[in-house]
């Protein structure tokens, strides 16, 4: 058993490094066929951050983070949660709107923001599960079309209750109050900037992510349904019911997203309010293989690099967006390297029972013998 | 000779399939190639058909070494295949089928047309050929995957466990159709394990046993009970049940069940059913009668439209399937793969499945993981279920281990009733006569049992009642005792006139098959 844990380990890690090694030498020869500079690209690309862009890393892993559990739970269950990208706009619009308006004092305020957030995304998502399970519309397709009305939807409102954002065209929902506002933690030594103090948020996702579906019968009965829906129903999960509530909680975990920013940050939803982490979530659920752990990773790569593309157009006259084509190639080489390695496994597996087994035979037929 | 195999030899890490396996066909035979499930009949097939290669040995066609790495290899040098799980796309004709990836041989119109009709009187296989395969029926369709053999202009048919979907009725049309392909100078090569079967066809039966050639033998001289020992290496374990159990205090009682179907026709019509306390009571029908629809309402998989269920006396009718399990119904479904497991989850969590709410699988609403593996392990060593670990993925045991786990959990919760469905479909002999002993040993501790098999001899064997299923409609009633195949065979195709609704019958039961004798 170990050994076999060994095995998986080693191969769950190879995958990921695999397609990294694919993405870098795919996107050199893209740019040797460009004639672009191969070298000082990926001198800017690995330089050591400093400590002011580790925070930005840091940050930006923070919001893609719950982006990416959100999209996972949902994948869990076979469900194509694309529509995280609406629903997070819309939760944090309600959000903004809510604490805005500072009916609440300080941490309160924030609490039930919160709070209002996930009911905002949650329900947004139950427009997609309602479809899917009454009318069989599949959940790829009203959610790519609930992304599009949402954006509408939040711009049209945002136009009826915005405010001038004060030393520019933008303009936003109205500020919410300085004591609802979240300073940060100075954890990165040398940084002038700090890092989300809504990390605890994300921690506490993660953490709740991994008991929830690994150690309850709730969990169980979702991990089933994603695994065999038809053995799933002869268990006695209620599969319709199982795909309102993993939806919803899709949803409803997309809500989260926009909070460190809007707390930690902006301070308001407006027009500049960063948008679609709602994709880049599915790409770092996926890298991550939908663990807690192998998510963080990923979310902190996926910072990384478009952290450290910033530089691009400075030091190696190279456009930042280079940086989409190298994401890009890493998660067409994961999928692929996961598929790979998943069949591996299986193999391996089931020559390692067969091997087992045989040796076991062996012995009894020995010991028969010898009796 | 059509075919001479030599020596071949077919590793896979770990273990070898097949190991020296040698034996002749001779032109225009029907050859049985006779094994248990697991002696190796499978991988041999596929290194006959290029699925695989063989790591040694060599393999003559006419006389001429070959060399096959790919099934298109096997059908340039004559050899073709009918599965045993046909390939055919519903939606299309039959033309449209048999010319489906053979367009370049006579086109799609009027020649290939003209050719499969050829083919059909040469060798007296009838189909229409304009018929929409969703109208046929089993028989029928096999005998479109052997047109489709045939039109790709193999000489050498292979045919995989072919039977195995048939109802006596069938198999001997079947069987008349090989006497007339091997008449026409083709040569069969026809892999079974029923042995009544490979005796009343085969000319010449060759036993696999282990991955390797245990004997070829003459049908003439060898009789039932030697080539059994041949293939087992020991005598056969039979279905039989001991002296009756049978109490008069009714478990699980079906009361007027009617379940709408979405064609006009009901898919279950009628059923009154009650099994008692230590009584197996047998389902037997033609896959496709209602069997699937009866277990789904039992299960509540499926709302009935009429009628009620009771368990022990309490209306179930409304229950949800949780609910049902936990009141004590034990379910062994059909396919294991698709209702029975998740197979890329470990035992211990396969252990859980269907009992997510039970002890000891769970403390409140949290999955107690070692109580639930001690238990995996306790199963793992009752019903004998080989696996090197409770950690191993479902996937990788074989199909027999597969069905003792399913057995195991099901009976570690006290079931009232056990529903079992083909519960020895596609495992080995072994793992068969123990999941047997198993199904005795529940009729034994007075459960009710309900057994839907496509198996007559198990049905016979195990069942103190056995009731035919037909068109949704349970149409008779047998005692084990004294019912032989043929009538069953008949009762179950409604050829034994019990059946009410000659108009549905006619249109089903398709008449080709008359022309075909």
């Amino acid at each position: 058993m170990t050994n076999a844990n060994a095995r998986r380990l080693m191969l769950t890690v190879a995958a990921p490094i695999l397609a990294l090694g694919v993405a870098f030498i795919l996107t050199s020869l893209v740019l040797l066929a460009l004639g672009d500079p191969v070298k000082d690209v990926w001198i800017t690309m690995l330089s050591s951050p400093k400590p002011r862009q580790i925070t930005n890393i840091v940050n930006g892993a923070i919001v893609l983070y719950l982006s990416a559990i959100a999209v996972a739970v949902g994948f869990k269950m076979n469900l194509f949660n694309i529509g995280v990208d609406g629903q997070y706009r819309v939760g944090s619009f309600a959000a903004a709107l809510f604490a805005g308006q500072a009916w609440l004092p300080g941490y309160l305020n924030i609490i039930v923001a919160i709070i209002v957030s996930m009911v905002a995304g949650g329900l947004w998502a139950s427009i997609a599960a309602y479809l899917k399970v009454r009318r069989g519309v599949s959940e790829v397709i009203s959610t790519i079309m609930l992304n599009a009305i949402a954006t509408g939807v939040v711009s049209w409102l945002l136009l009826k209750v915005a405010v001038r954002v004060p030393g520019s065209n933008a303009i936003g929902t109205k500020e919410i109050p300085e004591s609802s506002q979240l300073a940060g933690w100075q954890l990165i030594p040398g940084a002038t900037n700090r890092v989300y103090s809504l990390l605890i948020l994300a921690i506490l996702v993660g953490f709740l992510y991994w008991f929830i579906l690994g150690k309850t019968r709730f969990g169980f009965d979702l991990r089933a349904t994603g695994s065999s829906e038809t053995a799933a129903v002869a268990s006695g999960v209620k599969v319709k019911r199982m795909v309102m509530t993993s939806m919803i909680a899709s949803g409803a975990l997309a809500g989260l997203i926009g909070m460190p920013l809007l707390f930690g940050q902006d301070h308001s939803y407006g027009t500049t309010f960063q948008a679609g982490l709602g994709f880049a979530g599915i790409g770092i659920a996926l890298l991550g293989r939908n663990n807690p752990i192998g998510i963080a990773f990923a979310a902190l790569l996926w910072s990384y690099l478009d952290t450290q593309a910033n530089g691009l157009q400075i030091r190696a006259g190279v456009a930042p967006e280079l940086v989409y084509i190298i994401q890009g190639i890493i998660l067409f080489a994961v999928v692929i390297a996961y598929e790979g390695t998943r069949r591996l496994d299986i193999r391996l597996e089931q020559q390692k029972v067969a091997r087992e087994l045989a040796a076991q035979r062996a012995a009894r037929a020995t010991e028969g013998a010898a009796a | 000779m059509a075919v001479e195999v030599e020596g071949i030899t077919k590793r896979f890490p770990g273990v070898v399939a097949n190991k020296d396996i040698t034996f002749k066909v001779r032109r225009g035979t029907v050859h049985a190639l006779c094994g248990e499930n697991g002696a190796g009949k499978s991988t041999l097939m596929k290194i006959l058909y290029g699925v695989q290669r063989q790591d040694e040995g060599t393999i003559k066609v006419n006389g001429q070494e070959v060399s096959l790495h790919s099934p298109s290899d096997a059908i340039k040098t004559g050899i073709g295949m009918v599965f045993q799980h046909f390939m055919l796309a519903d939606n299309l004709t039959v033309l449209e089928n048999i010319v489906l990836g053979a367009e370049k041989l006579h086109g799609i119109g009027g020649e290939a047309r003209a050719e499969i009709q050829r083919i059909s009187a040469e060798f007296g296989v009838d189909v229409n050929p304009d018929a929409l395969v969703a109208d046929l029926g089993v028989g029928d369709r096999q005998r479109v995957e052997i047109l489709k053999v045939l039109y790709r202009g193999a000489k050498i048919l292979i045919l995989d466990e072919p039977t195995a979907v048939l109802v006596p009725q069938e198999v001997d049309e079947l069987f008349d159709n090989l006497r007339e392909l091997k008449a026409e100078g083709l040569t069969v090569i026809f892999i079974s394990h029923k042995l009544d079967e490979v005796l009343s066809v085969a000319d010449d039966i060759t036993v696999i046993r282990r991955g390797t050639t245990v004997a070829t033998v003459d049908p003439k001289t060898v009789n039932a009970r030697e080539l059994a020992e041949l293939m087992v290496g020991s005598e056969l374990p039979t279905p039989e049940t001991a002296e009756s159990t049978v109490t008069d205090k009714v478990v699980l009682s079906m009361k007027g069940i009617i379940l709408a179907g979405t064609e006009g026709r009901d898919l279950l019509q009628n059923i009154d059913l009650d099994i008692h306390a230590g009584e197996i009571v047998g389902i037997a029908g033609v896959e496709g009668n209602g069997q699937a629809e009866l277990v789904e309402v039992i299960m509540g998989m499926r709302e009935p439209s009429a009628g009620t269920v009771h368990l022990e006396g309490t209306d179930i009718s409304d229950w949800e399937v949780r609910e049902i399990r936990e009141a004590g119904v034990g379910y062994i479904p059909e396919d294991r793969h698709r209702h029975g497991l998740l197979l890329d989850a470990p035992l211990w969590e396969n252990r859980i499945l269907g009992h997510q709410t039970e002890s000891p699988n769970v403390k409140g609403q949290l999955i107690d993981a070692k109580a639930a593996k001690a238990d995996t392990e306790r199963i793992v060593a009752e019903y004998d279920v080989r696996t090197p670990s409770i950690h191993v993925t479902a996937a990788s045991l074989s199909g027999g281990n597969q069905q003792k786990l399913i057995v195991g959990r099901e009976m570690s919760h006290n079931p009232k009733v056990l529903i079992a469905s083909h519960p020895t479909r596609g495992v080995d002999v072994g793992a068969q006569s123990s999941i047997w002993d198993l199904m005795r040993q529940a009729r034994h501790e007075g459960l009710g049992v309900l057994l839907i098999s496509a198996d007559l001899e198990e049905l016979i064997g195990l069942s103190d009642t056995i009731r035919v299923i037909l068109r949704g409609k349970l149409t008779g009633t047998f005692d084990p005792d004294t019912v032989t195949s043929q009538d069953l065979g008949a009762a179950m195709t409604g050829a034994d006139g019990s059946h009410d609704e000659p108009h549905a019958a006619a249109t089903e039961s398709s008449e080709p098959h008359q022309d075909a004798r």
